[in-house]
């Protein structure tokens, strides 16, 4: 279980997120929606520790993570499929993948793992000795979920997956998220698609302005006006 | 004819002093876009580390040519670690007047140990004398010697760049610093390790140059280090293959200026060279202009 506790957050002297505090269980989809600069972003690369908090706490299952380095993180569980995919744009396809499973030592079970993306991805096998850099849009995202897969996380951070994609593809991207959480993996979902990540996770919370201000089960903010209003368009 | 291959002999050696240099410089500014400038006095102090290996110990090359390649990665991880690691957050500008004196730091540093005058490395002997005449290109050992070096080290650079986990993990680091956090790779690590690699290739190519043009002095770094950089940019900055090209074209154009009686002009050839590039492509022959997808 991650529980954030009211996290702080400064860039420079403005302040990004002003105490915010949410909890994800194992086994859920938990999406955070609002609006563009809300601090959905910043919120992931605190948890992730690309960015130091100013105060607050995380714990992930009990234990205090909120100085140890990104690095620690990720043997801990947590991968992140940072916003924009950050793909090493050089490297192919397979040498990005290798690199999602960088921290483990476990080769036949990396294979097997690798087996499994090329199965949910099957474009990614196609293209595996291609520079991800020459990857389409879509293809690129899908190797961003997929690098962050080869980790064998037990929580899973998407920044806005469905970016850029055609409608048909934000679909399938959805599908496939909702099926990598079936299989085991918690998810937190960071979303400009409000009605879309609504449909598919269990509890969402909602971000303004760097503070927490609606929170409930994705069917429960389905419905209510204020969201209706301002994330789904009426 | 003759006279043009004798040329190309040359350049080809003094070629490989500035690609090895050149690699120094790309490696660390593909990662951390820093230009180094203490990178062209490692070079040096490796140069007068194999002077002392082979002058005051009586080592043979080999031996010399290796205690100074591991003497500068050891230089070049404390430079590292103690200049500018320090600044990581700092502003580009810092770091990069930090580089400089810390290049002044090491140069008249060793000046006050060594004394400002040249000295001249002992005469190679034996095997490491001869030279091989055909017609009337020549073709001495240490020109083969440089060359054979040259193309081990950066075939080893390839292969733990290409295949090795660290060097995965330094390309990560240079494509995307944050990315490479994620996937649980240690960022700072990696940085040392670049810079151990570049010094390390740094002393080989003192020493190499050493027995090659005999005379060495704490300023020696300067001009060839100013030459390489404009190698590692004629290539493309940050790319590796870039450099290596870069250094033998600049190798190159230096010789054939000065064997075509415009020694006098060679350095401004080399600076025009780098001006040129800057206008004309600034992220150089093998760069390419950074493009996103949506
Ligand atoms: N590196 C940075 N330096 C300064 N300010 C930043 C930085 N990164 C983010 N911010 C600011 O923090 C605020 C929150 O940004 P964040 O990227 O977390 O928003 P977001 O909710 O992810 O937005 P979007 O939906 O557009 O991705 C914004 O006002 C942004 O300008
Ligand atoms: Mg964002």
């Amino acid at each position: 279980m991650l529980e954030i506790k009211n996290i702080d957050v400064h860039y420079g002297v403005i302040h990004v997120l002003k105490g915010i505090s949410f909890t994800v269980n194992d086994g859920e989809i938990v999406t955070l929606i609002g609006a563009n600069g809300a601090g959905k972003t910043t919120t992931l690369r605190t948890i992730s520790g690309l960015k130091k908090p100013t105060s607050g706490t995380i714990l992930l299952d009990g234990e205090d993570i909120t100085q140890v380095s990104p690095r620690e993180r990720v043997k801990r569980g947590i991968s992140h499929a940072p916003e924009g995919r950050r793909i090493f744009p050089d490297m192919t396809v397979l040498e990005n993948l290798e690199l999602g499973a960088y921290l483990r030592k476990d080769k036949e079970e990396i294979a097997k793992d690798l087996k499994k993306v090329y199965e949910r991805f099957p474009i990614l096998y196609d293209r595996k000795k291609q520079l991800a850099g020459t990857l389409s849009g879509g293809e690129q995202q899908m190797l961003a979920i997929g690098r962050a897969l080869m980790s064998r996380p037990r929580i899973l951070f998407l920044d806005e997956p469905s970016m850029g994609l055609a409608p048909f593809l934000v679909q399938e991207i959805f599908n496939i998220i909702k099926d990598i959480n079936t299989t085991g993996t918690t998810i937190l979902l960071v979303e400009q698609n409000a009605s879309m990540a609504l449909q598919i996770a269990h509890r969402a919370y909602v971000l303004e302005t760097g503070s927490i201000v609606l929170s409930g089960t994705g069917a429960e903010l389905m419905q209510s006006d204020e969201i209706k209003k301002a994330y789904l368009g009426g | 004819m003759e006279q043009l291959l004798q040329q190309v002999i040359n350049g080809i050696s003094l070629g490989s002093i500035y690609a090895l240099i050149a690699l120094g410089y790309t490696m660390v500014y593909g990662i951390i876009k820093l230009i180094n400038f203490a990178h062209c006095d490692v070079y040096m102090i490796g140069a007068y580390i194999g002077y002392f290996c082979m002058n005051n110990f009586h080592l043979g090359f080999v031996p010399s040519l290796l205690i100074s390649m591991v003497v500068c990665t050891l230089l070049g991880i404390a430079i590292e670690k103690i200049a500018y690691k320090p600044l990581r957050n700092a502003t580009r500008i810092a770091v990069l007047i930090t580089a400089i004196g810390v290049s002044l730091f090491l140069e008249y540093g060793t000046m006050f140990f060594v004394k400002a005058t040249s000295r001249s490395y002992p005469e190679m002997t034996g095997m490491m004398a001869q030279r091989f005449n055909f017609g009337n290109v020549v073709i001495s050992m240490q020109q083969i010697l440089i060359l054979a070096i040259t193309v081990v080290l950066m075939i080893l650079l390839q292969l733990i760049v290409k295949k090795t986990r660290i060097g995965k993990a330094m390309r990560a680091v240079s494509m995307d610093r944050d990315a490479a956090e994620l996937m649980g790779i240690n960022v700072d690590t990696t940085i040392t390790f670049t810079f151990a690699l570049g010094s390390a290739l740094a002393g080989a190519a003192g020493v190499l140059v050493g027995v090659y043009y005999n005379s060495i002095n704490p300023l020696m770094g300067v001009l060839p280090g100013l030459k390489a950089f404009v190698a590692a940019v004629f290539g493309g900055i940050g790319i590796i293959p870039g450099a290596m090209i870069g250094g033998y074209f600049i190798g190159a154009v230096e010789v054939f200026v000065s064997g075509y009686g415009g020694s006098l002009y060679r350095d401004a050839v080399v600076f025009g060279i780098l001006i040129l590039i800057l206008i004309v492509k600034p992220t150089g022959l093998l760069g390419k202009n950074t493009r996103e997808k949506v």
